[in-house]
């Protein structure tokens, strides 16, 4: 990938861990009952926060087990900051922060008994488990309801409970498994706003299971789109907003033609496609400025410019419709 | 992350040694035990026998009671293997109700409510989460049987003196062993069956259906058949032979009946089965027993 090739040898050399990639898949290939459920996943994941993405059934919670040990490799591995999943479980778990999407709680608890229990099952000490409690729920908003049961929970509190003791031990990576499942619209906000704090933090990667477009297009700057326990398509969001960038529409009053005839002189591929509308796509040396200054030149007026949005939702139907598509 | 903060921290601090983290279970486990106050009456009920055996150990060594009494006490209750095998026994008994109360709910309360997946994503496995879960047991189990049976055998070495100590050293070792074995069989099946049915009151009608059906149904076959092998299904009875067996009390020939041929009569003596069918009996049901617990403590059940 690009990013690693970006990073020093010499570096990489000395603390091969600390540049290791997030995830690396290796082949990965899950089967059940004789069924493949994942096949053959390959990449390297470097992104803070990484995006799950594909139909129902399509192996998003497969492979978020398989990676948390729960589920064994039937061929190839996967590594998680360098360590193997398959002979490094526990030391990976230790790393590891995981909400899952179905309801999962101890029953007659109280929600600051509940977390605490979870950071002390992590390894915290007992004193310092549960001052960590209390932080987490006040981080997720719960700090008023902490000393009330779980089982008296709306469903939203429940979720902020699941995410509370999956941060409570501070992991540097968390899978979150459809966290925004079930919540109202303001409660869905709210989580949303607390992954992006978590990963505008830096001190932890995030991989976001989801089929809500929306959460992932918010939250997340590398895509992963499974179809069939396949690997559909690989995205670097950001990178993906970046060329959409250099790719314009406008629409103008004046001499089409001579106007378009200069934008290609300065190197950029056009096309006119109706009447006042015209395609751009900038080279690199070109800015937008230099757009206006030619239609300036040729007295042409230009009435709008947009830039070409490629949604998530286009990428997603493209990668159904299409299939494959590697790291 | 502090509370007034608000940001998302790493945890730097130390960490406990990992051989210790089973262990956090019990001691939230306990908090929620005791909460009952039914519960902790009954758990200080199970310790009156243990005051009476401390009682009669007491007065075997004080000449005033004794003269007190009028009785001598250490000819109607002698202090040797058969009184502690007496007790190691009674306290088997209330050490199989506590496991009726304390037992049933420890898995099936996480599997009812998807906690597995909480545990075992941590650095936690599930040895450690059956291990966790049944010292629960033990640790409450142990507190009512072979610990205070062996303070007061020390007690009855301290009052009679060294060489009884010697004498008996075996007894010792039978408290421990007998009260293990026992604990560990309830532990086990108490956490098999908790693991199987996820309701509280079907596990623990469950659990009181496999000690007692089989007895009755293994008396059915003594009566049938006139043997004893009858008694290889019944748990009770594989227990009683194991700590008498322990205790050095263990006597094959458990009875005899009259067979009549015509006008006759035909003395038939019973035997238990031997001592070695009655471990190995136990030995397999407690393989059954981690079989089960390994098959179904699973982060998610993957349905084939």
């Amino acid at each position: 990938m690009a990013l690693a090739e970006q990073i020093p040898q010499e570096a990489i050399r000395r603390d091969p861990a600390k540049f290791a990639p997030v995830i690396d898949l290796n082949g990965l290939s899950v089967t059940f009952g004789g069924r493949p459920i994942l096949k053959n996943l390959e990449g390297e994941l470097r992104g803070r926060a990484i995006g799950l993405l594909g139909p129902n059934g399509a192996g998003k919670t497969t492979l978020i087990h398989t990676l948390l040990g729960f589920h064994a490799p039937s061929s190839g591995t996967a590594h998680i900051f360098g360590q193997d999943i398959t002979t490094d479980a526990k030391q990976i778990r230790s790393l590891i922060g995981y909400m899952p999407e179905r309801d999962s709680f101890i029953a007659r608890m109280s929600a600051v008994h509940f977390v605490r229990l979870m950071a002390e099952l992590s390894g915290l000490p007992s004193e310092a488990a549960l001052e960590r409690a209390h932080e987490a729920l006040f981080y997720v908003g719960l700090g008023e309801a902490r000393y009330r049961s779980l089982d008296t929970y709306s469903l939203g509190m429940k979720q902020l409970a699941k995410l509370a003791q999956a941060i409570v031990h501070g992991p540097r990576l968390i899978f979150l498994d459809e966290p925004t499942n079930g919540l109202d619209p303001p409660a869905r906000q709210r989580m949303i706003r607390l992954v992006r704090e978590i990963r505008d933090s830096g001190k932890a990667h995030i991989v976001l299971s989801s089929h809500l477009l929306r959460d992932v297009e918010e939250c997340c700057e590398e895509i992963l789109i499974l179809k069939d326990g396949e690997l559909a398509v690989y995205c670097n969001l950001e990178e993906e907003r970046k060329s959409n960038r250099r790719f314009l529409l406008l629409e103008t009053r004046g001499d089409q033609e001579k106007f378009a005839a200069a934008i290609g002189a300065l190197g950029c591929e056009y096309a006119v496609t109706g009447d006042h509308r015209v395609k751009v796509v900038l080279q690199q040396d070109v800015e937008v400025r230099d757009i206006y200054r030619v239609a300036s030149q040729f007295d042409v007026q230009i009435r709008r410019l947009s830039y070409k949005r490629d949604s998530l939702e286009d990428i997603f139907l493209k990668a159904m419709e299409n299939g494959h598509g590697g790291l | 992350m502090a509370v007034y903060e608000h940001t998302y921290k790493q945890y730097l601090g130390q960490l406990t040694p990992d051989w210790s983290r089973f262990l956090v279970i019990p001691r939230h486990a306990f908090r929620d035990v005791f909460k009952s106050k039914l519960f902790t009456a009954f758990f200080a009920v199970c310790f009156i026998p243990l005051l009476v055996e401390a009682i009669l150990i007491y007065l075997h060594h004080n000449v005033n009671a004794l003269a007190i009494l009028k009785t001598d006490i250490r000819e109607l209750i002698p202090i040797d293997a058969s009184f502690f095998e007496t007790f190691v026994n009674l306290q088997g008994t209330f050490a199989f109700f506590v496991t009726l109360l304390v037992g049933p709910p420890l898995v099936a309360r996480d599997l009812r409510n998807n906690a597995l997946p909480l545990y075992l994503c941590r650095p936690f496995s599930r040895t450690e989460y059956v291990l966790g879960k049944m010292s629960v047991l033990l640790i409450l189990l142990s507190l009512i049987t072979w610990i205070p049976q062996l303070v007061l055998f020390l007690f009855q070495a301290y009052l009679e003196g060294a060489s009884w100590f010697v004498d008996n050293l075996s007894l010792a070792s039978a408290i421990i062993f007998g009260g293990i074995v026992w604990i560990l069989l309830l532990a086990l099946l108490s956490q098999a069956v908790s693991a199987l049915v996820k309701w509280r009151v079907i596990a623990s009608a469950a659990l009181l259906g496999i000690f007692f059906i089989p007895s009755v149904f293994g008396e059915v076959l003594n009566n049938l058949f006139q043997t004893r092998w009858g008694n290889i299904i019944s748990l009770g009875m594989l227990m009683k032979n194991v700590t008498a067996g322990l205790f050095g009390t263990f006597v094959r020939a458990s009875g005899h009946f009259t067979d009549w041929d015509g006008r006759v009569g035909r003395e038939i003596t019973l035997y238990e089965p031997p001592l070695w069918a009655s471990w190995f009996a136990l030995f397999v049901v407690c393989a059954i027993c981690l079989a089960l617990l390994s098959r179904k403590v699973k982060a998610y059940e993957v349905i084939k």
